[in-house]
Formats: C-alpha cells, sequence, structure tokens
C-alpha cells in the first residue's frame, strides 16, 4: 500500500494504483474520456490532468502511477485552467449538435463541458467532419462527433476479441473505423454504445427515440440466456425502449449480450394479448373464463398420467412452480423443463451449475470446455474467459476444447478433438494437455449443452467429474467443474424438480400422442410437429410463435418485462427482476393465470400473492432464500454423478447455436434480431438480394 | 477532410502475392525479430511490399490485399497493419505514378524557394494540386514536410532520391530527364559537394602548409 495525499486527505491505495484512482479514494471526481476501469490505459484526452506537488507540469493522472507520499492536488487554478483548455481544444472539432444527438442527456462531453466548457467558441476556422462509418446493424455511427478517445478501439480488441477497430491515419485526418466496409463481427456490440463518451456511437434500434430523462427505469435481468445478467429496463410510456446493463461484477461486470440489449423490440411483435380457443379447427377468440371452463371440459376424465406439462426457457421460477403445482394436484408427474431433452444428474446440484462460478474464472489456470461454443451461449461469460486469457499473458493460460466451435472463439483454444473420446484420452494420462491441466493449480472444465443433449450424455458428464477429480478441478478448496446453460430458467426448473417423476414422461415421451393433454408454458424449441395429433396442447406464452401455432386453447402469458420473477442463473445464482411494464391486453402475469385456472378445475393452489408464492418457492428449494448472493465454496464429497464414464459414443459434439440471434420466440419476433440473422448469419442470402 | 475513408472507393487488385524478390528480403527482416514479436516486421514489410508494387506494376503503394497479406504473415489483426500504413505518409495507399514527386514546402525550404519549385512541378507535369497525378499517369506531386535536408534547400525527393538545391528552371529539366527515363544523379543540382558551402571553402581556406 502506498500513502499519497488528495488536496489533503490522506489516503492508502495499492501499489501500482494510479494518481487517478487515489484521487477516486479519496472521493474527487476526475473528469476523464479515454479512461475506463475495465480497459488498458490510454492517456490520450489529457481531461484528467491534475497537479502533482514538485511535478514541472500538470500530469494526466489515469496514467501516473503514485508513488509514497505524493501530494496531488485536484483543484488548483492550474488544473482548471489546464482542463478548460483541453474542453477548448475538444470542442474545436466537436459538432454542436446536442439537440439532434441522441447522446444528449447522458453524454460525459456534455455534463463534463458544463464544468470547464467555455460560454463561446474562439475558434473561427473550418471545422473538420468525418465521414460515418458502417459498423453493422445495431451500432449507429455519427463520426463528426468522436472526440478519439479510443475506448471503442479499445473495447473492440481487449474485452470483445474482435480486432476490427482502429484509428487510421493521423493528426487532424485521424479517424477510427473498421477501414472496410463491414459490419463488427460481435455478440457484444452493443457495448460500444454505452462505452463511447460521446455521441458517436449511438444505438441505431434505438435511434431519435427518447431522452434518458423521460425513461423510467426498472431492475431486470436477462432472460436470453443463462448468464444472468443484470439489466435495466428503461421504459416510457407502455413500451420498453431500451435495456441497458447494470454493474454487477460477479455476473456481468458492466456488459450485455447483444441479444439482451436489442431483443426487446419483439416485445411488441406477435404478441398474444387474449385468450383463444380453437373450434372446427379455428382459433376464435374468447374470454379468460371461456377459455378455462375449454380446458377443465377436455380435462375432465383425464387420468393424471395422460396430462402432461412441458416449461420453456423464459420462464420465471413462480410460473415454474405454480405449473408444478398445478401438475401435481391434476395427479401428473408428466413434466418437464428440458426441451432439448439434456441430460443432467439432479441429485447434487454441483453436477448442473456453474460451480466455479463467473468470476471464479479470473482465478482458474487452465480451462478444458467440452462440447460448448461459451462465444454465442454465454456471450458475456465468453468476455470473462477472454479476461482471464489476457491477465494469463502468453500461454499463462492455457484453454482446450473438445468439439470444434462454429465461432473464433475470441481467445487461443487448442482443440483437442471432436467427440467425447478425447475425455478417455485425457484420464488416461500420456496427452499433453491432461499434464497441462495436472500442472494447473486450478483447473477448470465447462461443459456445455452440446455434450448434454446426447443420448451419452450421463455417460459424458460422469467423465468429465471423473476427470475434474482426477486432475484436482474439484475439492475442497475449489470447485471448476462448471456446466454452461444456454435457457434462463433451466437451473431454476432443475432447483424446482421440473423433470418428471416416478413414472413420468420427459419431453419426448409426451411426443407422438404420449399424453392427452399437454400444458405448455412458454415451450417453443422443439418440434412441434412430433406432437400427437390427438393431443390437446394449451400453449401459455406471450409470442404467437411455433407452439402457438399448434395450440387448441393459448393463454395470453407476460414476457419477462411484464411480470416480476425470480430467475437462476448458471452458476446457481438466485436473481430477481422487476415488472417494467403491463402486459398487453387481456395477458396476464403467468403464474396468476395458473393459479386462477387451478381453482376453475376445484385444484386450487395455496398461494394469493407473489409473497405467499415465493415462500412456497422458499419451502420447496431452500437456495431461492438467498437472492443475489451465491456460496462459494469446494466441494468434500468427491462421488460423481449417475453414469458410466467408458459408455461415449464416437460422435462428435453439435453446436447447441447455430443462429445466435433466435434463439427464443422474442428474438424471432424481434425485427432487429432478424435483421443481425441475415446480415450475420446467412449474409449470403443478403448478397443474393 | 476525410483521408482515408474512400478505402472502397479505391480500385483495389484481387489478390497479392510477394514475389521471389521480396520473399528473400522478408527471410532478412524477420530473421531479426524474436518470433513472438514479429508485428515489429510491420514496416519494413510495407516498404517491401510497395517496392515490389513499384517494381511490377509501375506504381509503388500498397493495396489493401497486401496489407492484409503482412498481418496474416504477421499474426497480426488487419486493422494494425491498416493503422500503421495510413499513419506513415510514404506509404502510399492509392496507385501514384511512376515517379512520385514529394516537395518540401517546410520553412527553409519555403524561404529558399519551394514555391517555385512547387510551380515548375505543376507547369512540367501539368498536375493541378498536391496529391493528384499527371494525366500520363507517370507523375504524382506531394507536399511534404521538413525532409532533414535543410542545408541543401529547397528539395524535391523523387522516389528515393533527395534532388537539393533546385530552382524552377533546374526542376523543369530534371521532371524532363526523368520523362526521358533517365535518372540524374541524385544530391546537388548546383556546384557543391554534398552540403558542402556553395561556390567553394568558405573556412580553413589557409593550409598550416602554405604559411610556411
Amino acid at each position: 500500500m502506498v500513502k499519497v495525499t488528495v488536496d489533503g486527505i490522506q489516503v492508502e491505495v495499492p501499489n501500482g494504483s494510479s494518481a487517478l484512482q487515489a484521487c477516486e479514494a479519496a472521493g474527487k471526481e476526475i473528469p476523464r474520456f479515454c479512461f475506463h476501469e475495465r480497459l488498458s490505459v490510454a492517456g490520450n484526452c489529457r481531461m484528467c490532468l491534475v497537479q502533482v506537488v514538485r511535478a514541472p507540469k500538470p500530469v494526466a493522472s489515469c496514467g501516473f502511477p503514485v508513488a509514497e507520499g505524493m501530494e496531488i492536488l485536484t483543484d488548483t487554478e492550474i488544473v482548471r485552467k489546464a482542463r478548460r483548455a483541453v474542453m477548448e481544444f475538444l470542442l474545436i472539432n466537436h459538432p454542436l449538435d446536442c439537440p439532434i444527438c441522441d447522446q444528449g442527456g447522458e453524454c460525459d462531453l456534455q455534463d463534463q463541458a458544463f464544468g470547464y466548457g467555455a460560454d463561446h467558441s474562439r475558434y473561427r476556422e473550418a471545422k473538420r467532419a468525418v465521414t460515418d462509418k458502417y459498423l453493422g446493424p445495431l451500432v449507429k455511427t455519427v463520426m463528426t462527433r468522436c472526440i478519439q478517445c479510443t475506448r471503442c478501439v479499445r473495447f473492440a480488441t481487449e474485452i470483445a476479441g474482435v480486432p476490427e477497430l482502429g484509428a487510421v491515419s493521423r493528426g487532424e485526418n485521424m479517424e477510427i473505423t473498421n477501414y472496410v466496409e463491414k459490419a463488427l463481427t460481435s455478440e457484444l456490440s452493443g457495448n460500444l454504445i454505452d462505452i463511447c463518451p460521446v455521441g458517436a456511437l449511438t444505438s441505431k434500434p434505438y435511434a431519435f427515440t427518447a431522452r434518458p430523462w423521460e425513461l423510467k427505469k426498472t431492475d431486470s435481468i436477462d432472460v436470453f440466456d443463462a448468464v444472468g445478467t443484470n439489466t435495466s429496463l428503461q421504459v416510457r410510456g407502455s413500451a420498453v425502449l431500451r435495456i441497458v446493463p447494470r454493474v454487477n461484477d460477479e455476473v456481468n461486470e458492466e456488459w450485455l449480450a447483444d441479444k439482451g440489449r436489442f431483443a426487446m423490440d419483439g416485445l411488441k411483435h406477435r404478441r398474444l394479448d387474449r385468450p383463444w380457443v380453437r373450434v372446427h379447427g379455428k382459433l376464435q377468440p374468447v374470454s379468460w373464463q371461456d377459455a378455462f371452463v375449454a380446458i377443465g371440459r377436455r380435462l375432465d376424465g383425464v387420468p393424471g398420467e395422460r396430462i402432461g406439462a412441458i416449461a420453456g426457457d423464459l420462464c420465471d421460477a413462480e410460473s415454474m412452480l405454480a405449473l408444478k403445482d398445478l401438475m401435481t394436484a391434476l395427479g401428473s408427474s408428466n413434466i418437464d423443463c428440458r426441451q432439448d431433452g439434456a441430460q443432467y444428474d439432479v441429485s447434487r446440484r454441483e453436477f448442473y451449475t456453474f460451480g466455479s462460478g463467473i468470476a471464479g474464472i479470473e482465478d482458474a489456470d487452465a480451462l478444458l470446455i467440452v462440447g460448448s461454443v461459451p462465444r454465442q451461449e454465454a456471450p458475456v461469460l465468453n468476455a470473462r474467459i477472454r479476461k482471464r486469457f489476457i491477465a494469463g499473458g502468453r500461454g499463462g493460460f492455457p484453454i482446450g476444447m473438445i468439439g470444434a466451435p462454429n465461432a473464433d472463439p475470441t481467445y487461443r483454444a487448442e482443440i483437442l478433438g471432436d467427440g467425447p473420446a478425447v475425455l478417455a484420452e485425457l484420464r488416461q494420462g500420456g496427452h499433453p494437455f491432461a499434464d497441462v491441466l495436472k500442472a494447473a493449480k486450478r483447473p477448470m472444465i465447462i461443459v456445455g449443452h452440446g455434450a448434454l443433449v446426447r443420448e451419452d450424455a450421463r455417460a459424458i458428464l460422469a467423465a468429465c467429474w471423473a476427470l475434474a477429480t482426477e486432475v484436482g478441478a474439484v475439492g475442497p478448496e475449489w470447485n471448476g467443474f462448471n456446466v454452461l446453460h444456454t435457457a434462463a430458467s433451466r437451473v431454476a426448473g432443475l432447483d424446482l424438480g421440473l423433470l418428471p417423476g416416478p413414472g413420468g414422461r420427459s419431453v419426448a415421451g409426451m411426443m407422438s400422442g404420449g399424453v392427452d393433454v399437454l400444458w405448455l408454458l412458454g415451450a417453443d424449441e422443439f418440434h412441434t410437429a412430433q406432437i400427437g395429433a390427438q393431443t390437446f396442447v394449451i400453449y401459455q406464452g406471450h409470442h404467437g410463435d411455433a407452439a402457438a401455432a399448434r395450440a387448441d386453447v393459448i393463454l395470453p402469458g407476460a414476457s419477462f418485462a411484464e411480470k416480476s420473477g425470480t430467475y437462476v442463473n448458471t452458476e446457481g445464482r438466485v436473481q430477481r427482476s422487476f415488472r417494467a411494464v403491463m402486459p398487453p391486453g387481456d395477458a396476464r402475469e403467468d403464474w396468476r393465470i395458473l393459479r386462477a385456472f387451478s381453482e376453475v378445475v376445484g385444484k386450487t393452489l395455496p398461494y394469493d400473492t407473489l409473497e405467499a408464492l415465493r415462500d412456497r418457492l422458499a419451502a420447496a428449494n431452500p437456495v431461492f432464500r438467498v437472492i443475489g448472493g451465491r456460496d462459494v465454496s469446494g466441494i468434500s464429497d468427491l462421488a460423481g454423478p449417475a453414469g458410466d464414464p467408458g459408455a461415449v459414443s464416437p460422435a462428435p459434439f453439435q453446436p447447441v447455436i447455430d443462429d445466435y440471434y433466435q434463439t427464443n420466440p422474442i428474438c424471432r419476433a424481434s425485427p432487429t434480431m432478424g435483421e443481425c440473422s441475415r446480415i450475420y448469419v446467412h449474409p449470403q442470402t443478403v448478397a443474393a438480394e | 477532410m476525410s483521408a482515408h475513408s474512400p478505402i472502397d472507393q479505391i480500385e483495389q487488385p484481387a489478390s497479392f502475392a510477394f514475389d521471389e524478390e521480396s520473399e528473400a528480403e522478408i527471410a532478412t527482416i524477420l530473421a531479426k525479430y524474436p518470433a513472438e514479436r514479429k508485428a515489429s516486421g510491420t514496416l519494413p514489410l510495407l516498404y517491401v511490399a510497395q517496392k515490389q508494387m513499384g517494381r511490377l506494376t509501375g506504381s509503388a503503394w500498397v493495396p489493401r490485399v497486401a496489407m492484409d497479406e503482412i498481418a496474416r504473415r504477421l499474426e497480426v489483426a488487419p486493422i494494425r497493419v491498416y493503422e500503421v500504413a495510413t499513419f506513415y505518409l510514404m506509404f502510399n495507399t492509392k496507385p501514384i505514378g511512376r515517379y512520385h514527386l514529394q516537395v518540401c514546402t517546410t520553412t527553409s525550404c519555403w524561404l529558399r524557394g519551394s514555391d517555385d519549385v512547387v510551380a515548375a512541378c505543376k507547369k512540367a507535369t501539368g498536375i493541378g494540386a498536391f496529391g493528384q497525378s499527371s494525366a500520363d499517369g507517370l507523375f504524382t506531386l506531394t507536399e511534404v514536410e521538413c525532409l532533414g535536408a535543410c542545408s541543401n534547400a529547397p528539395i524535391l525527393q523523387v522516389d528515393d532520391d533527395f534532388y537539393e538545391d533546385l530552382d524552377g528552371p533546374r526542376t523543369v529539366e530534371l521532371i524532363e530527364a526523368l520523362r526521358r527515363g533517365e535518372r540524374p544523379t541524385p544530391g546537388p543540382t548546383i556546384d557543391r559537394m554534398g552540403s558542402a558551402p556553395a561556390g567553394g571553402r568558405k573556412t580553413l581556406t589557409d593550409s598550416p602548409a602554405d604559411q610556411g
């Protein structure tokens, strides 16, 4: 630790801190543009100038290391003058277009000009103008506004791992550009909008939509992958206008994947806003009561084992529990939350959660990825792997992958093979990467759904666990056994036991007439054509997607933005989101629909309020008592999941996501995501047009 | 003004490959750097590419495909090579004429008559303004900052050669000679050796031997 004095305030900061960090520790706010906590230091905007006693001139505090006994002055005439001068230079070429700039109201330059800007310009010469660049369908550019802080260049290179942005030319002619006209190939590109301190990079879909002060902000959780990114839904009237990340260092730091940020325009399209019942082959709009009566009539006399329910990928824990309780009340044990047919061992939570935690990736020193493409399945988590990879330096964080990824992972990963047979080779020893894992102090293994949706999933899981125990990835001090989920609802579903009970049928068993009545709670990610022709299908959900088209009764539910819900991310972290807007039309919160229906069939569920349901949630599984936190602990019981590690098939792993932008009903209803899919995933059709 | 954005408006060759002569140079260059630091070879490789273009096509410039090839060789992102190539003015990112006339107009040359040199260049080649090429495609005229030969101002750099102590008529002569395919000897165009005083020695004129 180093003792530093800032404006007479003594603070202690770690060795190697910058003067800027020392000032912040002393509670002094330092203006800055180019400096960003999570990026490398560039030191090119010069806005953070401070005075260091005995230094001959003002220093840029972001890149100036502290020394013992250093005295920093942040509020002297020299500092104020220096910052005013820097600001004057920055504004020389900055257009005065704040009234038509989307950054207005949340612009660093605007805010800091308030403190350091002059009331008029002394500049009489021609201002420079810069051609706008094309960065794809998500990021809009107005490059004349750029102050060349290079945050975007550093973000693309360091965090996103797609070095496609750069500063070409120099001096007056310097420009931030990708040089070649090409959409930025990152699933994290939306973060450029947040990171740009001015209005040079703004959101294309959100352009000219609203001012920040008009928006009501509601805390929420991203449901488009299983990372559980903390988000803020920003609403005006009844519309979610944009979604931005909230800072949570344990989960998403301050990043948000593009799907979570931009898919919300899907909330306004293809919505189910009234109940429907199929009469003579055609769906007819009906009242809630009629819809319930229709289901009740159909259920009359159907034995419990002929009724089934499937929970989808976007469901909140509350509605899933209500669904399970309803099914139990109806005498059915045919319930499943695994539309993709994945197999888990739910006897212990370690077998189906991301044990090391997302932040724990930074503690690991070797990584094996089995049947997963984190870049597409969890872009924010992938950024954490990349962060660890960068911090490790050359060869400091060896990464092995089993299963060829369908996208550049953004870090150097050695492809060890394409199928589970490699696991056996690793366990026999002699494989060079086995030695790498053994030599590591805290190795981690990520098992993805490419490995878990197969016939031999249990064998693979057992083999991975066996490997983990052999290389020391699990132990009393460290849990490096990680299952990476792709569905936001999955871990909660497993925690609540939304799995076939004794003698119950799984998703596959409910197909082809396996049940007579099938209740789909937002379940669209399976082939609805496999449902038996005679099966009576109830679709409860928010979008008219594949399953709604097959349904005999449609019950309009609420999307994640329209209900207060509990989600459990892939780490097993329980998080809560709040309602930002009301569901459209007659749509209702899902647990209320299930509760209301239960009364119609005389099996009233024992909760009338969300609080009562949450008490029931906590009773069903104690993990739901702790919101937001997560126990980080090692594993003392090394017994592995059920399954014969040797019984693996040689078939190669297949990626579970082939189109990142079209993975759920909301995305498929979103025009923005549709365009992304066209541009990024199917570029040949764009070229052909 | 936007110097480099119209990259896609410049007609770019479809492919680029280093020839044998360049490959030999590259081998020498890359041997100077440790394998994991071969990105340091960016600048020399850009020179190699530009020279090869001059040798093979008569226009010494670096097309995008050449930068991509360099990036591939050095295992860096293409944008990193674009950044370097556009930062340094000696790399031409668009085609130029056979002869690259680079007139220094910084203070020393300007005081010593660089305006005349510029005017002579324009007159002899028919070029209207800096950055343009002559109609016959032989010459490209560029304004450059100090070339570090102030003692021989004003100077005109043709490709890699300095022609010094110029004035209007001698510039025209030089350009005519280039047009004929000759390469006059680089250096001062007046009676002077290197940057020794014009018109003979000014100091040490008396040898101790003379004093007896």
